[in-house]
């Protein structure tokens, strides 16, 4: 090693052996079940190490280091900087929940199913690690690879049902195409960049070569591509709400809260880190391509009634959003406006944190609620509350954040997006100025509708009547589900009671990556955070709220305490109630599939005046499946159609094709 | 200076809760005015929250702690959000706090609270409301939103404290760009605030009610704080309104006579807009729910012009 190791390498490291040790000690638990108890708390000690590492990354200047792993002469590179620090705390934390989760869940399932989790879990945990702190084309594409395998064998957990196996192979066929387009914008790099037989390859010296504006253009098209296909942007978002559900919570709790991040950091490392000052284009791509994918994400999640399918259209749209702020934030630094950049940037990674938290939080719900009910479709769960008390007020806390009020976190990284759209007005062109603040009323749109969605998804799941029977012997959550899910929710208070903290930890990336310093002052002991005269202090208004309601009741208290009479439900004196009177999932979606159709691909079923058995119903399909993948299918099909007609039947005359392929392209090689 | 600062803030909360059951009761008052009524007196609200306080709750067996807790956040968060806008004086310490998109997050914050205590016992009427209230909802937060920007970039903050400072500075004079957002702000208020042609907040019909829906199953102590709430709401957007279109008169100084003028200022200004939303509510009738969104998107289109016209002409 040619730099001596310190300490955050030192974690990185103890993370890695301790997880790869688990994956293989994971294979025994069939034969000595008494180690399985084990396996998943140690994994959560060593997501506490990555988040320690990932903290000291971000106090300390970037380090590096050149492992003796790798070919000969191409050796691993790996660099902590501050950009890896703040994905690294967010993997770290939401891991040491999931972890804590996954001890539950073992509990319930099959001795071979839990192993299977155990080796594949920690095996996708030690390359996410590989992930952030890779350094070079070379590892960061091994580590991509690694993550997308063992996240895919995830994802097909349950792989006996033919849902799973669709939605897998969905998952891995986009992951597929996004990991050729990350392929080709680093091969299209290091060519240009290559001096004689020298292989430049390490990220330092591809961002050093500097390279002519059509290469980095082409590049960076190939990257948002690549990296888009991970976050989930339109139109390579559909794999998410079909992976989803599928997958076992804990996991789903992991693709949405970690993997699309890893789409979100590959994005900023490649366009911030390795290419020259980005042109204006790429800002505006980014943006139209997040603003898209919010809105479709917050529409399609309204019309859901599938409980986890709803939340991944619900992670599309939040991961519309950073990208939307990264777009912004593109922009600015186009137009040399480096300190609006990294308010922007701040606004983006604190939006990564924030999701990861609650996204994380309402997936380790749903498990729970999975686990006590065996239900995921909307239509048959209500009135959880009353038998999972503790878990529905920690998901009340994660539906609100979700739905981006104050004083919880969501609303925070909500607030500085939209303060940084407004800042829009600075850019020197005025189509820009003038329309990037219509893009801040449709992020309230979205907003708007977050909070539909939300109020639809606490509504039904744990609100009103139980809409089976059986929902009665509901239990709540056992001890360690509901330890995940606390931290989970303390996370999303903490994040959202003090913004400050979450900024100071942010900022230093946010320097890293625009050489500038964001706009936000931090005044009356961390509470009070400003950006161009307006603050947002939530611990202020936490304690003006408590100190009202206080007053209220003792005033109410004091002079009016009669105590309730408990009566039956008047329901303006309708005295027949069932639990089919309520609203449904479908009902509550009703309004956006009438309002939004334009976007929606809405089948409807309307009962005919003479039918004897009136039936009504409704599929929302997602538009992209009618109007972009089955015509593309239908042409890939026609394509292979007409080559396989056209193929020699005889295999000798096939390779003789392959080898004089070969020859022409060596010939035509300069 | 301290003690001053929370002692103006307290004063002002205080003048909301006394005041916001007046203001109600002179709407229904102008109303019963213009439909040639006599009307049931300036004080009727006080008299009905009295009399709601005074009467035993009734609580329905399948409540959930949410269902109690909710007209307490309700009116709770509608007092906090009094607290937060500078209707007589821009010294307060609470509107430095939060700024015009905080406000409107909070305001959101008591509708999820009320659209779920709504769908908490599983009645048709609770969660059509729910479902009714939350759509009203994010289709005005657009257009709330939208209407917010052009006073923000005419004075380059978001926070009301700069804006009524900036605005209050250049004298009376009404910019272009404002008559435009101040129509929208009408139209938001209309729908934020369950007002007719929106919703009508005399009737419990069944087919057409959206904030009635919510507090069904509501009484005694519980009812009166989500009344109270309701009128604090209404009149905090009054606040807003006449902080971003009217700020002449938002006490500047710290002196006890250009306070007074304030607060004689804004109860006029109270009483015009009063007068004004019986006028209106007398005249339009209730739109069908699906041209509600026409309607809000009309309000939207409206700030947006109010937005290119201060980008095209600078005013």
């Amino acid at each position: 090693m040619h730099v001596p190791i310190g300490l955050p390498w030192g974690l990185i490291l103890g993370a890695l052996i301790l997880w790869s040790l688990l994956a293989f000690a994971s294979l025994f638990i069939p034969k000595a079940p008494r180690i399985a108890p084990l396996i998943f708390p140690l994994g959560a000690l060593g997501a506490l190490c990555v988040a320690a590492a990932g903290l000291l990354a971000l106090q300390g200047p970037p380090v590096t280091m050149v492992s003796p792993l790798g070919l000969p002469g191409l050796p691993f590179h790996g660099r902590m900087d501050a950009l890896s620090g703040v994905f690294l705390v967010l993997f770290g934390l939401t891991t040491v929940a999931i972890s804590l989760d996954l001890t539950g869940y073992r509990a319930r399932e099959h001795y071979p199913v839990v192993a299977r989790i155990g080796v594949q879990y920690h095996i996708l945990l030690a390359s996410l690690t590989l992930v952030f702190v890779a350094a070079d084309a070379y590892s960061f594409l091994i580590a991509w690879e690694a993550m997308a395998l063992s996240s895919y064998l995830l994802v097909v957990t349950d792989h006996h049902t033919r849902g799973a196996r669709r939605a897998g192979f969905l998952y891995l066929l986009i992951e597929h195409i996004g990991a050729l387009a990350i392929l080709a914008a680093f091969t299209i790099l290091i060519a240009q960049a290559g001096t004689g037989t020298r292989l430049v390859y390490t990220f330092a010296a591809l961002h050093a070569s500097h390279p002519d504006a059509t290469v980095a253009g082409i590049a960076f098209l190939l990257a948002f591509l690549g990296f888009g296909a991970k976050a989930g942007l339109v139109p390579l978002h559909v794999w998410l709400p079909q992976a989803h559900p599928v997958a076992p919570s804990p996991i789903s709790a992991l693709l949405s809260s970690v993997l699309l991040k890893v789409g979100i950091y590959g994005l900023l490392r490649v366009t911030f880190m390795l290419l020259p000052t980005p042109a204006p284009w790429w800002g505006l791509t980014v943006l139209t391509v997040g603003l898209l994918t919010a809105l479709l994400g917050a529409l399609s999640s309204a019309v859901q009634s599938d409980m986890k399918r709803l939340l991944a259209y619900s992670s599309v749209e939040n991961v519309g959003l950073i990208t939307a702020a990264i777009g912004l934030a593109l922009l600015f630094s186009a137009y040399g406006l480096k300190a609006l950049a990294a308010l922007a940037l701040i606004a983006a990674l604190y939006h990564c944190l924030n999701h990861a938290f609650f996204k994380g939080l309402l997936f380790l719900g749903t498990g729970s609620v999975l686990h006590a009910t065996g239900e995921r479709n909307l239509g048959r769960l209500g009135g959880l509350i009353h038998r999972m008390p503790r878990t529905a007020f920690m998901m009340l806390i994660g539906t609100l954040a979700v739905a981006g009020v104050p004083p919880l976190n969501g609303f925070a990284s909500e607030w500085l997006i939209l303060q940084s759209f407004l800042k829009a007005t600075a850019l020197p062109r005025p189509y820009l100025a003038m329309g990037i603040p219509l893009g801040a009323a449709l992020l309230a749109l979205v907003a708007g509708l977050a909070g539909y969605v939300m109020v639809k998804f606490y509504g039904i799941v744990f609100l009103g009547r139980p809409r089976e029977a059986r929902l009665a012997q509901a239990v709540e959550s056992g001890p360690f589900e509901r330890a995940g899910l606390g931290l989970l929710t303390l996370l999303c208070l903490a994040a959202g009671l003090w913004p400050a903290g979450a900024i100071a930890l942010i900022r230093p990336a946010a320097s890293l990556l625009t050489r500038a310093d964001a706009p936000i002052t931090i005044s009356e002991a961390g509470a009070r955070v400003d950006v161009a005269h307006a603050a947002y202090a939530p611990a202020i208004l936490w304690v003006a709220l408590g100190v009202v309601a206080l007053a209220t009741v003792l005033v109410l208290r004091a002079r009016f305490s009669q105590a309730p009479r408990r009566a039956a439900v008047w329901n303006c004196g309708h005295p027949v109630i069932g639990a089919r009177m309520q609203d449904t999932a479908e009902g509550f979606g009703q309004p956006i599939r009438r309002i939004f159709a334009a976007f929606l691909a809405v089948r409807s079923h309307h009962p005919a005046p003479d039918d004897r058995v009136p039936r009504y119903g409704s599929v929302v399909e997602d538009r992209f499946w009618e109007d972009l993948y089955r015509p593309a299918a239908r042409g890939f099909e026609a394509i292979w159609a007409w080559t396989a007609a056209l193929r020699p039947r005889r295999i000798a005359i096939s390779l003789f094709c392959v080898l004089a392929t070969l020859i022409v392209l060596l010939a035509l090689a300069p | 200076m301290i003690a001053h600062l929370f002692m103006r803030q307290g004063v002002q909360i205080l003048f909301v809760l006394a005041m916001a059951p007046l203001l109600a009761g002179w709407v229904r008052q102008c109303r019963a005015w213009l439909a040639n009524r006599a009307g049931a007196g300036l004080l009727q609200p006080y008299r009905e929250l009295l009399r709601l306080l005074r009467k035993q709750p009734v609580v329905p067996h399948e409540a959930s702690a949410l269902f109690v807790a909710t007209p307490y956040i309700v009116f709770t968060t509608m007092v906090v959000a009094s607290a937060l806008v500078p209707m007589i004086t821009i010294h307060l310490p609470l509107a430095g706090a939060a700024d015009a998109v905080v406000l409107a997050g909070v305001f959101s914050l008591a509708r999820i609270f009320a659209a779920l205590a709504a769908m908490d016992l599983g009645t048709g009427f609770g969660s059509m409301g729910a479902r009714r209230a939350m759509l009203v909802g994010f289709l005005a937060e657009p257009a709330l939103l939208m209407v917010l920007f052009t006073p923000a970039l005419i004075s380059g903050s978001t926070s009301l404290v700069v804006i009524v400072r900036q605005l209050a500075r250049h004298g009376v004079i009404l910019y272009p760009s404002m008559a435009f957002a101040a129509v929208a702000y009408v139209m938001v208020t209309l729908a934020e605030n369950a007002r007719l042609p929106v919703d009508n907040p005399d009737t419990h019909l069944e087919l057409t009610m959206i904030h009635e829906a919510l507090n069904l199953e509501y009484s005694g102590r519980y009812l009166a704080l989500i009344e109270w709430g309701a009128a604090i709401k209404l009149f905090v957007y009054i606040g807003i309104g006449a902080a971003l279109f009217f700020p002449w008169g938002i006490a500047q100084g710290t002196s006890s006579a250009g306070l007074a003028i304030a607060y004689a200022l804004f109860s006029a200004k109270l009483a015009t807009a009063g007068a004004g939303l019986a006028v209106i509510e007398t005249v339009f009738a209730k739109l069908r729910l699906f041209r509600v969104p026409e309607f809000l998107g009309t309000a939207f289109l409206l700030a947006v012009l109010g937005l290119l016209m201060r980008y095209l002409f600078g005013h």
